[in-house]
């Protein structure tokens, strides 16, 4: 699906689905409504200064105070678009908030700085959501720190992840593709680069997907490195190069085996006990020159496998 | 008291200590030109800074935390110290008792207050731009806020004791309008910049105290944990948003109310032309102002509130439309028929109809609750705001600049240059907004340090628009500067205005007249 992401110079990105595309008629017509005016309004404004310019000092100007027809025209005019256009809002509105019943549900985690999305046979994934086309998916979402905002532009849906409630959000695909997946919450340091991707794929490829084990068949640094790609990638970096400001927090590059210098002044010698602490309690011993805080605990959001696997990963990082 | 020829509010007294704790109206009008004028260059510095980052995706200049700072600072320096008190408390405080036929405002002592209560509360909230940076956004969203680093305690303490300044001065104009005016100037002789500034502090006396009751209790929550906005403690993040657009929402109107004033004296008098619908546009501000009470729920169409409520402020929310755009419309038939005279101020306030009139229609599209769940938190809200704020508010200030300063100064600008800063100005601002709309509609979310490869080319343009609008503020400060030291001599009316501020000498005696004017007619019989 090449126009998924294609270059911004279109009015609007591809559309995904129905309402979506109900969305784009609405905006369509509000542009061409907004387009008209402008040109009445501004064109108006440009031919009267131009037609009046000001010939010589102390030239006679019309005395004409007020128009009450006129006025009420052009009160009523707007107030009657502005109606159309407020109930059409509110048709597309309660379209894209009618949750279905029937819908496939994924319960959808957000926190600094990745989604979390989780099947109901306990199939998880980080960063990528992937549904099948033309079936009801209703996501239940929540988060565990701060504000974050599911928005996929393809969808024209967006929802606020609130700490401590559920929100929820529909979606039915029409289209298979790869659709960004943005978070529209400002989160901290790393907010524009909480970014995911929903992937819309065949009945029978998601079937595949769900039925197979995520980590069949791969060895621990494999999924480590799975692991890696979707949780840690937007602060932890694999090479020499990889510190601050570039990342925020400090890179894997040779980092299993060396003592660590840490914020308090003491020293760590990095093995498997430190790595899994840092993991599940980041805060306990910070390393020196990063900021206490930053780092959100994964403690829930990792099994035992994939911690295992990440620091197996780590291992080989050199 | 009479004063001896030559002698004005400038040359009375000299010395910095008499500036300082000076009650006149025109000297802390001019107290406030200087501080708004030295917090909008911080301010626009962060800007430049912003748009320097986004010139291409990754870092240009420096890292996420660092932009989410410099976000930050831009926002709640141009919000809090620029636009807030740009118009009505430099402006509206020089010249509107000057058009009631006044001596000065109705408390000239906590007029100076509330100047002080400005460069306290900028102090503060300057100590974060050292002390370990704000990053949440001027818009402090819980429980963000009470998580992140202690300079955010700053810039809210900051913002707490500016909002003060606020409402004295909207406190002290409505007493003024009230009790002040001159022998014959009934409500209906008022000009409309005096009707805007009244509707202004209303919202200013009303909404401000929502705002000060909300950060404090967002600091009882940082500094004493205790729960309200956080769920962490057992509070709602939700609520904060309520509570804050609860003020920030009429604050928009505290921003564009005045600056919709000064557009109309400047139509009036550059087309030597009767205002058209003179009690529509009077009227329109205080309905703006009434109805905007009624309206904070759109900035939260897709936070969780309930989906009834968000129909119901879209609803709400196209009524305000109705009044804006009766007052475009108004400015519009007034140039019919008039004597239209293009000087630098016109210009600005064509400008300023131009880039309101974009910002009014992209107002409504995001209205659409529909289409807003779409452009929420994109860059169509970002350009969007700027296309009032910037191209509305400050538009209007730099045409009411050039407009009154032969008053404030008793010299002329230099009309070419001036102009040429409202071409550098205008079109760098189309140039760097009109793309962020295109942004916004493909998806581009707001505050992103970084952005995918697709935004990069219209984030280019947008950042050598930002550069050029730079350059053209420069050039207005240059015009600033060399009217007052080489402009040409002005006399009392330069303009041919019929308003009261001009019937007065350049610059004004202390106590604004040498007799007491008595008012006989309107503020724009020009037959």
């Amino acid at each position: 699906m090449s126009s998924a992401s294609s270059t911004a110079s279109h009015f609007m990105p591809f559309a995904a689905t129905k309402i979506a595309a109900g969305v784009d008629s609405l905006y369509y017509f509000l542009l061409v409504a907004s387009f008209i005016s402008c040109v009445l309004v501004i064109g108006g404004l440009i031919w009267f200064a131009v037609q009046y310019r000001r010939k010589y000092e102390g030239q006679k100007t019309a005395y004409i105070s007020h128009n009450t027809a006129l006025e009420f025209l052009w009160s009523f005019i707007p107030f009657v678009i502005f109606m159309v256009v407020f109930v059409w809002g509110w048709i597309v509105y309660y379209q894209l908030r009618s949750m279905p019943e029937n819908g496939l549900e994924v319960a959808v985690t957000a926190q600094k700085w990745n989604w979390t999305f989780t099947y109901k046979n306990g199939r998880k994934s980080q960063g990528t959501l992937t549904v099948p086309i033309g079936q009801d998916v209703k996501l239940i979402m929540t988060s565990s720190d701060v504000l974050h905002s599911f928005y996929v532009p393809a969808f024209r849906n967006k929802q606020d992840v609130v700490p401590g409630r559920y929100t929820a959000l529909w979606f039915r695909a029409e289209h298979e593709g790869s659709y960004n997946l943005f978070c529209a919450e400002y989160c901290g340091d790393q907010h524009s680069g909480m970014l995911g991707k929903v992937n819309v794929v065949s009945r029978e490829k998601f079937d595949e997907y769900l039925g197979t084990e995520p980590y069949k068949g791969l060895t621990p640094v494999e999924i480590g490195q799975k692991v890696y790609g979707g949780a840690c990638i937007a602060c932890h970096g694999l090479t020499v190069n990889d510190v601050k400001p570039l990342k925020l927090g400090p890179t894997f590059y040779m980092l299993f085996g060396r003592k660590e210098s840490l914020a308090d002044g003491s020293t760590v010698d990095v093995d498997e006990d430190y790595l899994r602490e840092s993991i599940v309690n980041p805060n306990a011993k910070v390393v020196k020159g990063y900021d206490a805080g930053v780092m959100p605990t994964y403690a829930g959001q990792l099994d035992e496998d994939e911690i295992m696997g990440l620091i197996e990963f780590i291992k080989t990082v050199k | 008291m009479a004063s001896a020829p030559g002698v004005n509010y400038l040359n009375e007294k000299s010395g910095l200590w008499s500036w300082l704790t000076t009650l006149d109206h025109k000297r802390i009008g001019i107290l406030y030109m200087i501080s708004v004028m030295i917090f909008f260059a911080i301010g626009g510095a962060f800007a430049m800074l912003i748009r320097y980052e986004l010139f291409a995706p990754g870092s240009q200049l420096v890292d996420g935390a660092t932009y989410n700072r410099y976000m930050t600072f831009h926002g709640a320096i141009m919000v809090f110290m620029v636009i807030i008190p740009g118009i009505p408390a430099f402006l509206g405080n020089f010249i509107m008792p000057i058009m009631l036929g006044a001596k000065d405002v109705a408390f000239p002592r906590v007029n100076l207050m509330s100047w002080y209560c400005l460069m306290i509360g900028a102090t503060v909230a300057f100590i974060s731009l050292f002390y370990n940076g704000v990053d949440t956004g001027w818009t402090f969203y819980t429980p963000y806020s009470i998580t992140t680093k202690n300079g955010t305690t700053w810039m809210v303490v900051g913002a707490f004791i500016i909002g003060f300044s606020s409402i004295l001065t909207g406190l002290n104009f409505i007493a003024t309008v009230h009790k002040l005016r001159a022998p014959g100037m009934s409500f209906w002789r008022m000009p409309l910049f005096v009707w805007s500034l009244y509707s202004t502090a209303i919202l200013q006396v009303l909404a401000t105290p929502v705002l000060a009751i909300t950060l404090v209790l967002l600091l009882m929550e940082r500094l004493m944990l205790v729960g309200i906005f956080d769920p962490a403690l057992g509070g709602d993040p939700v609520l904060f948003q309520h509570f804050f657009w609860f003020y920030s929402h009429p604050a928009v109107y505290i921003m564009i109310l005045p600056a919709m004033g000064v557009v109309s004296e400047l139509i009036a008098t550059y087309s030597q032309k009767t205002i058209f619908g003179y009690k529509a546009i009077a009227l329109s501000s205080v309905g703006i102002a009434a109805v905007s009470f009624f309206v904070w729920g759109h900035h939260m169409f897709v936070s969780g509130q309930s989906e009834v409520a968000g129909v119901v402020f879209s609803f709400i929310t196209m009524l305000v439309g109705v009044p804006t755009a009766i007052k475009v419309f108004n400015w519009t038939a007034t140039l019919y028929k008039g004597s239209v005279k293009f000087d630098a101020p016109l210009l600005y306030a064509l400008g300023f109809l131009f880039l309101f009139t974009i910002g009014g229609v992209t107002g409504i599209i995001l209205a659409v609750v529909g289409v807003d769940v779409h452009f929420h938190d994109t860059y169509f809200v970002v350009a969007h705001f700027h296309y009032v704020m910037v191209g509305g508010t400050l538009m209007a200030i730099m045409g009411g600049i050039f407009y009154w300063f032969p008053k404030m100064f008793g010299r002329l600008v230099h009309d070419g240059m001036a102009r040429l800063s409202f071409v550098l100005i205008f079109a760098g601002f189309n140039v760097t907004f009109f793309p962020q709309f295109i942004l916004g509609a493909n998806g581009m979310p707001r505050r992103y340090f970084d952005y995918i490869p697709a935004y990069e080319s219209l984030n280019k343009i947008s950042s050598i628009g930002a550069w050029t609008i730079g350059i053209g503020f420069l050039v207005g400060l240059f015009v600033i500067i060399h009217g007052l030291l080489r402009g040409e001599k002005a006399g009392p009316n330069p303009w041919n205005s019929r308003t009261l501020e001009w019937q007065t000498p350049s610059p004004p005696p202390h106590e604004n007249f040498i007799t007491q004017p008595v008012v006989t007619a309107g503020p724009y019989e020009y037959r």
